[in-house]
């Protein structure tokens, strides 16, 4: 079966590395850090400007001032460090952030990723997602395999206008975790159930399959 | 000796100068950190064809969104705006012109343009829509847009503390783009919170000396929460 929104969570949480600086995007990014593993930690970046991001606030703790990156109330963790947007984005594009995890509408096998405009639909901006995809050391994108109506998020060249070029390394999608090098996505891992058949029919990029792929394991 | 003696005790004293066909840089991320009573002030004032440049555009009736009722903004140069029903409705009609500039490369911008520096290459946004009509530049294997820095005729800000001299100190995330807006404006204008003793911020604590700024007020906050989220424990 597909994976959930939290089980594609909890497999991108299975990237985190102890020590690692994240940055996690809106949407299903933003429940990787519902699923830290046990015995290691991360310092989650909010691009805003806080490097320590901790969970929502409880009443009492709640503060107009303490925002993280998609507006919404939080808290700061004890060894967090605020600072100004330009030195936040210094972090970013200077490469220090270690892993950043975003949602897109396509991605490529070149590693292009488009993930902030349609064409025709009102654009309300890119917010950090440019620097965040320029500036990353590695770069994992989480989103559904193909839109509702089958047609395939993962293609030869994206279609909409980009938001980076040659930048992704690994995608996690509800059916497939990929890896994008040398012009052709590598079949890593499959949702538990889910055929290699099925992610070759919704993968319109070019698809690398070696040898017998292992399903997911979930802890 | 009123040589530094930056307060002012009126919101018209404090955007005196200001006139039609301005670029007024703006601090804050979405409501937080935002100038409140300067941003009421400019609406007062019905100054028009401004070029607006901040994060975020405010929302419906409060923040920068205000300046949208009587069509005061020009131009917007913003990373995102999607906040804002009337901005929609103006960006469609064509009254309203959007600059979209990546969150970061508009924070380097008026960093730069305080910094004196009048341009700068970034790898963000190459091979995007963003980079399109820009120089572009490969340096050591890899591609860059060059970025023009921007400065304002004014800036406004929020600021948490201030002494007469103009130094700032920011409260929490409400820092975000204040200080780079602050460096970036001929005249900067800091609303804060509490003006303070000179002496009383620790001079090595100061997120901004006070040589970037013109004016000082008091200011009262609303500080309404765009996104409000709780946890329970």
């Amino acid at each position: 079966m597909a994976l959930s929104r939290e089980q594609v969570a909890m497999r991108v949480a299975q990237e985190l590395k102890d020590g690692y600086y994240v940055n996690l995007g809106i949407g299903i990014p933003t429940l990787v850090a519902n699923y830290v593993p046990a015995g290691i930690e991360v310092m989650l970046q909010s691009e805003n400007g806080l490097l320590g991001m901790g969970p929502y606030p409880t009443e009492a703790e709640l503060d107009a001032d303490m925002i993280n990156a998609g507006k919404e109330t939080v808290t700061a963790i004890k060894g967090a460090a605020i600072f100004s947007s330009a030195e936040s984005f210094a972090m970013i594009r200077g490469g220090h952030v270690d892993l950043t995890v975003l949602g897109a509408f396509e991605v490529d096998q070149n590693g292009n990723i488009a993930s902030w405009m349609i064409p025709g639909k009102l654009v309300k901006g890119m917010g950090g997602a440019m620097d965040l995809v320029a500036g990353a050391l590695n770069i994992v994108v989480t989103m559904t395999h193909a839109d509702k109506y089958g047609n395939s998020k993962l293609l030869n060249d994206c279609t909409l206008p980009l938001t980076g070029v040659g930048c992704v390394k690994k995608i996690v999608t509800d059916l497939a975790v990929l890896e994008v090098r040398d012009g052709a996505f590598h079949l890593l891992e499959r949702a538990p159930g889910i055929s290699v058949e099925e992610i070759q029919q919704k993968t319109a990029g070019k698809l690398i399959v070696n040898g017998d792929i292992p399903e997911m394991v979930f802890n | 000796m009123a040589g530094f003696n930056k307060v002012v005790h009126s919101y018209e004293d404090a955007m005196a100068g200001l006139q039609d066909g301005m670029t007024v840089i703006a601090g804050g991320f979405g409501l937080c950190g935002i100038p409140e009573g300067l941003i009421a002030q400019i609406k007062k004032m019905g100054t028009t064809d401004l070029t607006v440049v901040s994060n975020n555009c405010g929302v419906d009736g409060f923040g920068l969104g205000v300046l949208l009722e009587d069509r005061q903004i020009k131009k917007m140069v913003a990373s995102y705006v999607g906040e804002n029903a009337l901005f929609e409705k103006q960006l469609l009609s064509g009254e309203l012109e959007v600059e979209l500039t990546p969150q970061g490369t508009l924070a380097e911008k008026m960093r730069a343009g305080g910094a004196g520096i009048p341009a700068f290459f970034t790898a963000t946004g190459y091979g995007t829509p963003v980079a399109e009509g820009k120089e572009t530049r490969e340096i050591n294997g890899r591609n860059y847009v060059l970025e023009e820095a921007i400065t304002g005729d004014f800036a406004i800000v929020r600021a948490w503390k201030a002494d007469r001299y103009g130094n700032l100190v920011f409260r929490h995330t409400s820092m975000n783009f204040n200080p780079m807006a602050a460096t970036a404006g001929k005249i900067t204008v800091a609303e804060v919170e509490e003006i303070v003793e000179p002496g009383e911020l620790e001079p090595s604590q100061i997120h901004t000396p006070g040589i970037y700024v013109q004016r000082v007020i008091k200011g009262n906050f609303e500080k309404r929460i765009e996104r409000r989220m709780v946890r329970k424990d």
